[in-house]
């Protein structure tokens, strides 16, 4: 089974040259740490920016510098600046690349439900639906399973959807799957030690399987 | 040239009714009116909606007016930081909508552009377009969303000019900008004000003709939520 620091390597490798990239909050924004740096990349900031760069030193901390998870961040040359709206002007205009965010459940079709449980959890949406909505290439890191040990990776969804058909890849714990576009997840990579059995009986939906099934390599 | 300046916090929020339907600048507490929201702490109204990102934390920001039961409805994206603000609402004491980020800060734009609706994907699909109408365009559905405008937008800016012009710093910008022009009257307070014609017209972010009432703030706390540092 991956830690969360190696499902966040793993996304990292699907990263290529050039593209502007929103990473999530959680395993999301740990992907920033793995992504080689002979690419050249922007990652983006809901609240603002392009060009987000490492967490500042003590000294340097700027209160009025936030990534959209609140936490205190850098810039990088060549950053800039704007408003909300500015902001998901060009995540709806399809300007970013990829979307990297976690997930409580995805179905075997790429809807995505990760907002709301409810009479338990109201913390909102955020700007996860507009991004779902709008990428292109949108890939989920998330645990296989619940703390209860129930499959997230689910024929429909139980939780109130945040986007309908939109994830295109899923990295857990356990596994690489892709949704096939006749709906099911094609697997596509083991993590190491992990057999395709365990993988079957930790996923509720159609998960499709042909041929071997190499394991992740790092 | 107009002169917007005003005494303080106190004169700026004097007149704020209750009921009245605000905008308040922020992304979690970071670009938050702090001096308006002290200012409306110590009048006795009820009934706030507040047209907001997210609804501060439990001591600080919008989770000071929510304690002191001043909020009758809150429109946010994110509402994740505050426990008060979660009790409120799942007991039925406060109402509250969750609008996705992109269609809260375009229905402000659109509100302070004179537009009153506008179609987007965000939502389609999900609880959000329930009774929305949904329209196709080049083979992908959008759904309708209205303009939202405030009798009053509270915003928070680096530096102003007595002309109201406004200048942002960092990622304190946010909803800010796009408030001010949302409000019938735009409340801005800054970290330091100075005479009309010292601010570099080619550096302004915000125009004066958005802004009514302008003032310098003092004793800003800009509480950090996460304090992140690199080791090295």
């Amino acid at each position: 089974m991956l830690t969360k620091e190696q499902i966040a390597q793993r996304i990292a490798q699907e990263v290529q040259n050039g593209q502007y990239i929103n990473l999530g909050i959680g395993i999301p924004t740990l992907v920033a740490n793995y992504i080689p740096e002979e690419l050249e990349v922007v990652l983006q900031s809901e609240n603002g920016l392009l060009g987000i760069g490492p967490f500042p030193t003590e000294e340097n901390i700027d209160p009025d510098l936030i990534n959209a998870g609140k936490q205190t961040i850098t810039m990088v040359k060549g950053s800039v600046l704007f408003n909300s709206a500015e902001s998901f002007a060009m995540i709806r205009g399809g300007h970013v690349h990829l979307t990297i965010l976690g997930a409580m459940e995805v179905s075997e079709n790429g809807d995505i439900a990760n907002w709301k449980i409810p009479g338990k959890m109201v913390k909102g949406m955020g700007g996860a639906m507009d991004l779902v909505a709008s990428a292109d290439n949108i890939i989920v890191a998330m645990q296989h399973c619940s703390r209860s040990g129930e499959s997230k990776l689910l024929k429909s969804c139980s939780l109130p959807i945040t986007g309908i058909r939109c994830v295109k890849k899923i990295v857990t714990d356990m596994a690489v799957l892709e949704i096939d576009p006749s709906g099911g997840f094609f697997l596509k990579e083991r993590a190491p030690g992990v057999s395709v059995e365990e993988i079957q009986s930790k996923t509720e939906g159609k998960l499709i399987i042909t041929g071997e099934i190499p394991e992740m390599k790092f | 040239m107009i002169n917007k300046v005003i005494q303080d916090a106190r004169e700026a929020v004097k007149d704020i009714p209750s009921g009245a339907f605000l905008m308040m600048g922020g992304f979690g507490l970071s670009g938050i009116p702090e001096n308006c929201i002290s200012a409306l702490l110590e009048r006795d109204i009820n009934g706030l909606t507040i047209v907001s990102n997210n609804a501060g934390v439990d001591d600080f920001g919008i989770g000071l007016l929510l304690k002191k039961k001043m909020v009758k409805k809150m429109i946010s994206s994110y509402v994740g930081e505050n426990a008060e603000f979660e009790r409120q609402l799942l007991s039925g004491e406060l109402e509250v909508d969750l609008i996705p980020q992109g269609t809260l800060a375009e229905r402000v734009r659109a509100g302070g552009a004179g537009i009153p609706a506008f179609f987007t994907p965000a939502g389609v699909g999900t609880e959000v377009a329930e009774g929305k109408e949904i329209r196709e365009f080049d083979g992908k559905l959008y759904l309708m969303e209205s303009w939202l405008r405030a009798d009053f937008s509270l915003v928070k800016a680096w530096k102003g000019d007595s002309a109201g012009n406004l200048i942002f710093k960092g990622t304190a910008r946010n909803f800010n900008p796009i408030m001010a022009a949302a409000g019938k009257v735009c409340i801005a307070e800054v970290e330091e004000l100075v005479p009309a014609g010292e601010l570099d017209p080619n550096q302004i972010h915000t125009p004066g003709i958005y802004v009514q009432r302008i003032f310098e703030g003092k004793d800003y706390e800009k509480r950090v939520e996460q304090r992140t540092i690199s080791k090295s």
